[in-house]
């Protein structure tokens, strides 16, 4: 060991000097208005060629004596300089972060209409609705043709051919006059059509499209929709009649509806009636004398929803069920109607017509 | 049919109700209130008054009167008054003033012509008995002075109109009516036509029956003497205004009177036109008749007449002949009261396009038995009023019926009901209606046949049929005003609405073991909805179309849709088909949506089209009722039917992805026609072929072929097409340039099975790009089933990311640029194998395309 000590070498070891270039750091450090310049700091101050990094390397050259004193105050220097770095560094990025997420701020309610917004008919839709509370009941969906064969639409039901019941229905002809073809003034051949092709017990509601040359207006169209319900069973009465079309009545307007059974006469039921409501908008006091009149059920306090009855035995017959054996019952009701009364609809061209307007507010389902 | 009440108190003692409480129990019993009809309620201050002086006034633009009447005051009132219509003397109804008229209309003192009127004269129309009237109303001399007219008149009354249904022919009458409120109030009725008749002395004109099946009761009475000055009294002049019928003459009045209250139709010939022998027949070939309407009518050989020695006189209860009618010199009256076929009164009255009261109460059932009857309260009244004298003689021509009589077991209607009625209870119900009840069974062969009911008539066979298994059988015969009655169920009914459809109890039946929807209901439900969320709204058109339509489509002449069903009566001439494709309705829809301002329009529709096979029979035959047809009856039916397959399609023009704040929106093109046609595909979760294709009303570069593969052949089947609509078509239809369109058969996109499970592979993708340059007329579908087929099983999928077109790829060329993605089940895939996947797909493409890969 032929070491000699240069005491000028190893100025930057000096206890002064090393407080002054930790200073220096510090005040440097604190300084550092961004990122960046705290970049520049550190490597000024704590970089490789920083003053505390030179320093360090001098500890060498001191005698051995002195290293261990000059060592620790060079560590402790360091130590001071890299917590305050590391703490500049977390306030200025939390700086940085909480300007940058400002400026990214966005106005929230601009609209975005970019993709086009398509909608159901509510025709269609609550002709579902409708099948599936008869599908919850057990029933099934049966179909028929539009088209339909005159002895289908009229004979079958019991509509003999002069039968003033049968002039009743403005019936469109299929050419000629006498092809026996028309376009089905109601979905009651399905009916027929489900006594022929199912298997004893039947239940199944149709909901479909139907036809009779009325004008349109505001209630009537001549293209419209009916859903027919059939039941052909062992032991069916009318009181089955009445708890079938109360639960439709109260899944269909909800709970509190009131139903009321009045005799009519259609020729494939017998007995036969009409199913009414109670008037949604006077709740009946239309009815009464004296009070004010509505609009909806022309003050006669219910309004009528469809008609029902017991399948006619003939009409079992012609289907070759032994009304000996079966019995049934059979209802039908317009879906424009129940529409007009569940949604307030006013005006059955506006079903008709396909203004997107219309049809837009009521989505998928109804 | 419109009821007065004072006119059904005569027949029923109601109790001291409002009309809207018998009209509220009528209701229950099938009789359904239609309106309350509320009359001369707000009458006041009318008073009979005589005319004592008259002024002529003069200088005027008409004649005018200043008169002086005496309505039972201390002083005369002056009253001025347009009318002429009579003299000094005259008694007359004065509304005095402070009188309110119907309507609502008040009288007072006021000044006019110069001189003070001090009340009105009032005429039929101005009291609300008739719709208008030519003068004002003459009383008779022997009226009180001073009496209020409407006491008097009975012109305060309530009318409650009936809807009456098709079968309840009888509830055409105050009769009817009358039987059916004293049963809902539980009071006596009184039977108008209860009425004793006397034997006649000989024949009144000689008549018989030709044809049994036309007429099975005809009588006639005849009056001598008559006075054709004769007016109708005014209390019967307010029950027909009331009723809804004009007063015409007494005569003729007398009878509508008496069918009104009976309902029994009467017909009224003058006896001085009538030569020779009546016969009641059906018409010969080429014979005419001008009815009182003044029209000549050609007759039908089923037609029912009325005939004498000079041909036909009377289109039987329908419209009577012109030359027999009643006229203003008549003195001696034939009255003609029958029983006509319904069902043959039916088809006359609709062949002549002739509705009348008469025919609409024989359609619907009269009773058999009234003609004896009514003919005498007719004549009755024409001696009463008419100061006729009435010959002793009838004529009564009729043909044996044996009555129907129904054995049902006493409990049936308790059965049908689902809640049990008392043995009584159902022997006095129908006791009630008319009907004779007795024990014990009568075999149901025995049941009678009658003419001229409605319906269809129980045959013993179909009555055997119809029969009810049962104990206790009762044997119940309707009355004769009920033709409706023929089965056991008509029973039942009665039974059941007289004792109240509110008493059935709500009893849920036991629920049936459902299968819930079908996969094809299922799916239409899907495609739809799927529809919608790709933003298509639906719409329902009307399922009509026109020749300009199948024009405007540009359907060649041998184009299948050409082949429409024509409707005999069409909504519109312009419209006589019945679609063969949705899309008219839909573009008419479109156009419409755009002319109310809405330019971006995407519309959908789902619905049957109708299409008729060429060879089809004509005429579906109309088969028997009384049993089940058989398979080839039916066959027959089907065969006749155009096939009615479901179609789905869509039409879109202006912006589909819309223009905002963001940048530039998207316009509808042909690629979104396409892609609806996948969306529809994909709900049924099946695979879509697009290929191009030339058809209208498609652009011929820009239309393409749908197709799926036969389940069974593989084979391609053509659903539909998709693309942009040929520019003559949207001209024609003057739709937004380049709107876009598709339709396809949805009933032959049968739903897939149930999805097999993936697996679904844990290890990493690798991906290769490949940019392959191939002819541009090449269609990208095959370069990428040629990638597909060649890249093997390791492909997991395929994504065309770039076309270019441009100098680097050569003219005539294009560049196709795919990212392929494998991935292995089992393994991590080395670059070795996907590079060699590679290749073989790019050799496949290269040898099914000639495409090259770019660069190489």
């Amino acid at each position: 060991m032929s070491n000699t000590y240069d005491p000028v070498e190893v100025t930057p070891l000096h206890a002064d000097e090393v407080a002054r270039a930790q200073a220096d750091a510090l005040a440097a450090i604190a300084a550092a208005r961004d990122l960046d310049e705290l970049k520049q700091v550190r490597l000024a101050h704590a970089g490789d060629r920083s003053p505390i990094a030179l320093a360090n390397r001098e500890i060498g050259a001191l005698p051995p004596a002195a290293r261990a004193e000059a060592g620790k105050r060079i560590g402790a220097a360091r130590k001071a300089i890299g917590q305050a770095l590391a703490a500049r560094q977390a306030e200025l990025e939390a700086e940085r972060d909480a300007r940058v997420l400002i400026e990214e701020t966005v106005d929230v309610t601009l609209p975005w209409d970019r993709a086009p917004r398509g909608a159901r008919h509510p025709l269609t839709t609550l002709q579902e609705r409708i099948a599936d509370a008869f599908v919850a009941m057990g029933y099934e969906v049966a179909e028929g043709p539009e088209l339909e064969g005159e002895w289908f639409n009229f004979d079958a039901l019991n509509i003999a051919p002069d039968h003033p019941a049968r002039s009743d229905h403005d019936t469109f002809f299929v050419e000629s006059v006498d092809s026996g073809k028309v376009l089905r003034t109601q979905t009651s051949p399905v009916q027929v059509r489900a006594l022929l092709s199912r298997p004893l017990p039947v239940y199944v509601v149709s909901p479909g499209k139907t036809f009779r040359t009325d004008e349109l207006d505001a209630t009537h169209t001549p293209v419209f929709h009916q859903v027919e319900g059939l039941a052909v069973d062992k032991g069916l009465t009318m009181a089955h009649l009445k708890g079938t079309l109360d639960r439709f009545a109260e899944v269909m307007f909800g709970p509190g509806i009131t139903t009321r059974f009045r005799p009519h006469y259609f020729p494939f039921t017998e007995p036969s009636a009409e199913l009414d409501l109670r008037c949604f908008v006077c709740r009946g006091s239309s009815a009464v004398p004296g009070n004010p009149p509505c609009r909806t059920c022309k003050s006669e306090g219910w309004i009528e929803w469809g008609g029902c009855g017991m399948v006619n035995p003939r009409v079992l017959l012609a289907c070759g069920v032994d009304p000996a054996v079966y019995s049934g019952f059979a209802f039908g009701m317009g879906v424009e109607r129940t529409l007009m009364f569940r949604h307030n609809a006013e005006d059955m061209r506006d079903m008709v017509e396909g203004d997107i307007r219309f049809t837009l507010p009521f989505g998928m389902e109804v | 049919m419109k009821v007065p009440l004072s006119w059904l108190r005569e027949y029923v003692d109601l109790p001291a109700v409002t009309a809207h409480e018998v009209a509220d129990r009528l209701t229950a019993a099938g009789l359904k209130l239609e309106a309350v009809h509320s009359h001369g309620h707000e009458i006041k201050n009318v008073v009979v008054g005589r005319v004592l002086e008259i002024e002529e006034l003069t200088g005027f633009k008409k004649p005018i009167r200043y008169c002086k009447v005496e309505v039972g005051e201390a002083t005369p009132r002056e009253i001025v008054c347009g009318a002429r219509n009579f003299s000094e003397g005259a008694v007359v109804p004065v509304a005095l003033p402070g009188a309110v008229l119907p309507g609502g209309f008040e009288i007072s003192s006021r000044k006019t012509y110069g001189r003070i009127s001090d009340g009105m004269i009032c005429s039929e129309a101005e009291l609300g008995i008739a719709e208008s009237s030519a003068g004002i109303l003459l009383l008779p001399q022997d009226t009180p002075i001073g009496a209020d007219v409407v006491e008097l008149l009975g012109l305060r009354d309530d009318v409650i109109e009936l809807e009456v249904a098709t079968d309840r022919g009888y509830a055409l009458s105050i009769r009817g009516v009358a039987r059916e409120a004293a049963i809902a109030f539980g009071v006596p009725f009184r039977d108008p036509a209860a009425i004793e008749v006397p034997v006649g002395e000989g024949e009144s004109w000689p008549a018989s029956i030709a044809d049994p099946t036309a007429c099975d009761r005809f009588v006639l009475r005849s009056v001598t003497g008559f006075d054709p000055a004769a007016e109708t009294p005014l209390w019967m002049r307010v029950r027909l205004a009331r009723a809804g019928m004009r007063s015409v003459s007494l005569a003729v009045d007398v009878t509508n009177y008496v069918m009104l209250e009976f309902g029994q139709p009467l017909h009224a010939f003058d006896r001085s036109r009538l030569s020779g022998p009546i016969v009641v027949r059906r018409a010969r070939p080429g014979e005419k008749l001008e009815t009182l309407d003044h029209v000549v009518r050609t007759l039908h050989e089923e037609d029912i007449l009325i005939t004498d020695d000079s041909g036909p006189i009377s289109m039987a209860g329908t419209m009577g002949g012109l030359h027999t009618e009643i006229s203003d010199t008549t003195t001696d009256i034939v009255i003609e009261a029958a029983h006509f076929s319904a069902t043959g009164i039916a088809r006359e009255s609709r062949r002549h396009n002739l509705v009348s009261e008469a025919s609409k109460r024989f359609e619907r059932g009269v009773d058999r038995e009234l003609p004896l009857a009514a003919s005498w309260r007719a004549v009755q009244l024409l001696a009463e009023l008419g100061g006729a004298a009435v010959d002793p003689g009838v004529t009564h021509a009729q043909v044996e019926v044996s009555p129907v009589r129904i054995t049902i077991p006493a409990d049936y209607p308790g059965r049908v009901a689902g809640v049990p009625y008392e043995r009584e209870t159902v022997i006095r119900r129908l006791e009630q209606i008319g009907c004779v009840v007795t024990e014990g069974a009568v075999p149901a062969a025995s049941a009678g046949q009658g003419v001229a009911t409605t319906g269809v008539l129980a045959s013993g066979d179909l009555a055997d049929r119809l029969a009810v298994p049962g104990d206790d059988p009762i044997t119940v015969t309707p009355p004769t005003w009920r033709p409706d009655l023929t089965d056991p169920n008509d029973l039942a009914e009665e039974v059941i609405r007289l004792e109240g459809y509110d008493r059935i109890p709500s009893v849920l039946p036991p629920a049936p073991a459902g299968g819930g929807l079908t996969e094809e209901q299922r799916l239409r439900r899907r495609v739809g909805r799927a529809l919608a969320h790709a933003g298509y709204v639906e719409v329902l058109s009307y399922p009509f179309m026109g020749p300009r339509d199948l024009d405007n489509l540009l359907l060649p002449e041998q184009d299948p849709r050409r082949r429409a069903t024509r409707l005999v009566n069409p909504l519109s001439e312009d419209e006589p088909y019945m679609r063969t494709t949705l899309l008219p309705g839909l573009l008419k829809t479109l156009v419409r949506n755009v002319g109310r301002g809405f330019a971006d329009v995407a519309l959908f529709e789902s619905g049957l089209v109708y299409r008729p096979e060429p060879d089809a029979p004509a005429t579906a035959p109309v088969l028997a009722v009384d049993r089940r047809p058989t398979e080839e009856e039916l066959a027959a039916i089907e065969t006749a039917l155009p096939r009615q397959p479901l179609r789905v399609a869509v039409v879109l023009a202006g912006e589909f992805e819309r223009s905002g704040w963001w940048g530039k929106g998207r316009q509808a093109c042909w690629a979104d026609a396409v892609e609806a046609a996948r969306t529809v595909a994909r709900a049924a979760g099946v695979e879509l072929g697009v290929r191009a294709d030339q058809h209208e009303p498609w652009h011929p570069g820009r239309c393409a072929a749908l197709t799926v593969a036969d389940a069974e052949t593989g084979e391609e089947v053509v659903i539909g097409h998709a693309g942009e609509l040929h520019p003559r078509v949207v001209e024609a239809y003057g739709l937004p340039p380049r709107t876009c369109a598709m339709e396809l058969e949805l009933s032959l996109l049968r739903p897939a099975g149930p999805v097999q499970t993936p697996a679904v592979s844990a290890y990493p993708v690798a991906t290769q790009d490949v940019a392959l340059v191939v002819s541009a007329s090449t269609p990208v579908a095959e370069v990428e089933a040629a990638l597909r087929a060649g890249a093997g099983e390791l492909l997991e999928s395929i994504r065309l990311f770039d076309v270019y077109t441009g100098p680097q790829v050569g003219e005539g060329n294009k560049s196709l640029a795919y990212t392929l993605r494998f991935r292995a089940p089992d393994r991590t895939l080395t670059v070795e194998e996907t590079t060699a996947a590679r290749d073989a797909a790019v050799a496949l493409a290269a040898e099914r395309t000639g495409a090259q890969l770019r660069g190489a």
